[in-house]
């Protein structure tokens, strides 16, 4: 695989994205609904307190509020950015031309992700201003700040990269867009269900205090974005899932290692799978 | 420059292609023919390694296709039958994305482009979005895209079909240059009297099966070593007649009263030919011409797929 920075592919999705009006129109709707939330959040608040300032704590809450409708934006945009990536040119009879260049494999691949992504990244870049407004307010360090665009970024990359993957496998969008789609739904709420009845489950009938440990449960609540999102937001949520599972293994480490191994392989099939093996 | 040997592709227990060997040398313009589904499009996608092969081997200037794919893609300049454009991007722009593509550097390309376009007849159309134009104009497009990276094989599957008969005069035009250019062109074509005039071999395919292949010439020879003659006579009497009836090598005569012409297939070498104009001339028949028709390559294919299982 040759990492090459002068990307074709890259070039010309980027030029193409930008040329319609369509991606700057999603662009400005996307600030305008988040300016709404955040306004209406401080305006509402002060109302509801009966006071003309706003509250430190209640900036955390803002800074929440604000990091969980991003992680919604990466994990419905992100699927429907790239699960079509390569399907489409198939359909579009574009691919076969494509194919027979001089262009690598993963380069296409990665000229295809990191144009999609790049639009993304974009969308939350943009609102970094609306997002900076929490800081006005105190509560809420840079730090936090950080480490919840870093996560963004991983689920963004990871998902992305699945999309791609399924892209590349499947011919038709439609039915990629559905798989990519499903696999989040199952990474984000079906985890989640089946942490609880995994928990439910495993400690039934024991009859005793003592939590029995959960391997599966705690690889069920390391996989799921919401509840590392939380564990970001607030450290408690570390220590009840340790009392849940018995397992003291840090929540973000078993995400960043599962979302990049996902990455990773995902990215690995799509260029392997991209064009025949002659051999 | 283009060897095949023993190509077969299959899917399942159908045999798309059936141990195909061709030998090409450089600068040949080598045209298939064949009906829908006979193989030429498969033959084509595996030569421009969209497609993996069954069995055998396909060397492009010695290299092996197999082995070394991404360097038989810097010599190959693909053109499919169906394909799609990129919407929102000009033309100017499509070549240059393509140009990129094949590594060819910003200033290179900045010097090819209207070079391409004026080879295509398309330098009036640089600045016009490329899903804006013409059937005709795309598939010139297309041709000048295969052509960015000066490759020497060209494959280019159907690159007139769809075509009004004034952009198929032109596409014919454009590869007659690139003929003389030297570049090994590998072509199928639906219009096979385009194929005879411009090709200076052809494979007849069918059924997965290379059924025939040389020169249009060769073929036509070969085909049943038979030839149609019209002869033109001043008068037509029944004695003239036997004459030609004598000859063993002519048969299935048919005469024209109003044309005084009599037209017969002939079998004999071109020194039985010879033999038989002296001999009617030492018999004072009276000859106002002699003509040999060539077998058009629509009847050649037709006659070359009729006995084909």
């Amino acid at each position: 695989m040759k990492w090459n920075f002068n990307n074709p592919v890259l070039s010309k999705e980027l030029k193409l994205r930008f040329r319609s009006g369509k991606s700057f129109g999603s662009i400005l709707i996307y600030l305008i609904v988040m300016c709404i939330f955040v306004f209406g959040f401080i305006f509402t608040m002060m109302s509801v307190n009966e006071t003309s300032y706003f509250r430190p704590s209640e900036s955390l809450l803002l800074f929440s509020l604000l990091s969980f409708i991003q992680l919604g934006l990466v994990l419905f945009i992100a699927p429907g950015l790239t699960a079509g990536v390569i399907s489409t040119e198939r359909e579009k009879q574009t691919l076969p031309i494509l194919l027979t260049t001089s262009q690598s494999s993963f380069q296409i691949i990665t000229g295809k992700l990191f144009s999609s992504l790049a639009f993304l990244l974009l969308l939350i870049v943009a609102a970094l201003p609306i997002y900076s407004l929490v800081f006005l307010f105190g509560g809420i360090s840079p730090v936090d700040f950080g480490l919840v665009f870093l996560f963004l970024f991983v689920t963004l990359f990871a998902i992305g990269s699945m999309g791609v993957m399924f892209s590349t496998l499947i011919r038709r969008t439609i039915v990629s867009m559905i798989v990519t789609y499903g696999t989040m739904l199952f990474l984000t709420i079906v985890s989640g269900f089946l942490f609880l009845i995994v928990l439910q489950l495993q400690n039934l009938g024991t009859g005793t205090a003592v939590v029995e440990p959960s391997l599966f449960g705690h690889v069920l609540a390391s996989i799921n974005p919401a509840i590392l999102m939380a564990s970001l937001l607030s450290p408690e949520v570390d220590n009840v899932i340790f009392e849940m599972t018995s397992i003291r293994f840090p929540i973000w480490a078993g995400y960043v290692i599962f979302y990049v191994l996902l990455a990773v392989v995902s990215l690995f099939i799509a260029v392997k799978k991209l064009r025949v093996n002659m051999k | 420059m283009i060897e095949i040997k023993g190509l077969s592709k299959t899917y399942g227990d159908f045999k798309a292609l059936d141990n195909i060997n061709i030998k090409l040398e450089e600068g040949t313009v080598f045209g298939f023919v064949g009906a829908n589904g006979a193989g030429k499009s498969t033959m084509f996608l595996i030569l421009a390694t969209l497609l993996q092969p069954s069995s055998g081997e396909i060397f492009i200037n010695g290299i092996n296709l197999r082995e070394k794919p991404s360097e038989i893609r810097k010599m190959i300049g693909y053109m499919p039958d169906f394909f799609g454009v990129y919407d929102q991007l000009k033309t100017s722009e499509y070549l240059d994305f393509y140009g990129a593509s094949y590594g060819i550097s910003a200033t290179d390309r900045k010097k090819m482009i209207p070079q391409l376009l004026e080879l295509v007849n398309l330098t009036d159309k640089q600045d016009a979005y490329v899903d804006l134009l013409s059937r005709g104009m795309k598939q010139r497009l297309c041709l000048a895209r295969s052509l960015i990276h000066d490759p020497k094989v060209l494959i280019l599957d159907e690159p007139a079909s769809g075509l009004d008969p004034r952009a198929r005069i032109e596409m014919r035009n454009i590869l007659k240059t690139l003929k003389e250019m030297g570049k090994t062109i590998l072509i199928s074509s639906h219009i096979l009297p385009e194929l005879a005039e411009m090709c200076d071999e052809i494979g007849v395919i069918d059924g997965g099966r290379l059924v025939a292949h040389g020169s249009v010439k060769d073929i036509q020879a070969r085909l049943k070593g038979e030839k149609l003659i019209t002869v033109r006579l001043a008068i037509i009497t029944q004695d003239l007649i036997s004459f030609f009836e004598e000859n063993p090598f002519i048969a299935n005569i048919k005469q024209e009263e109003k044309e005084r012409t009599i037209s017969f297939s002939y079998t004999g070498s071109e020194e039985n030919q010879i033999n038989l104009l002296k001999q009617a001339m030492l018999k004072d028949i009276p000859i106002l011409s002699f003509t040999e028709h060539v077998t058009n390559l629509e009847d050649v294919f037709m006659e070359i797929t009729k006995g084909v299982d």
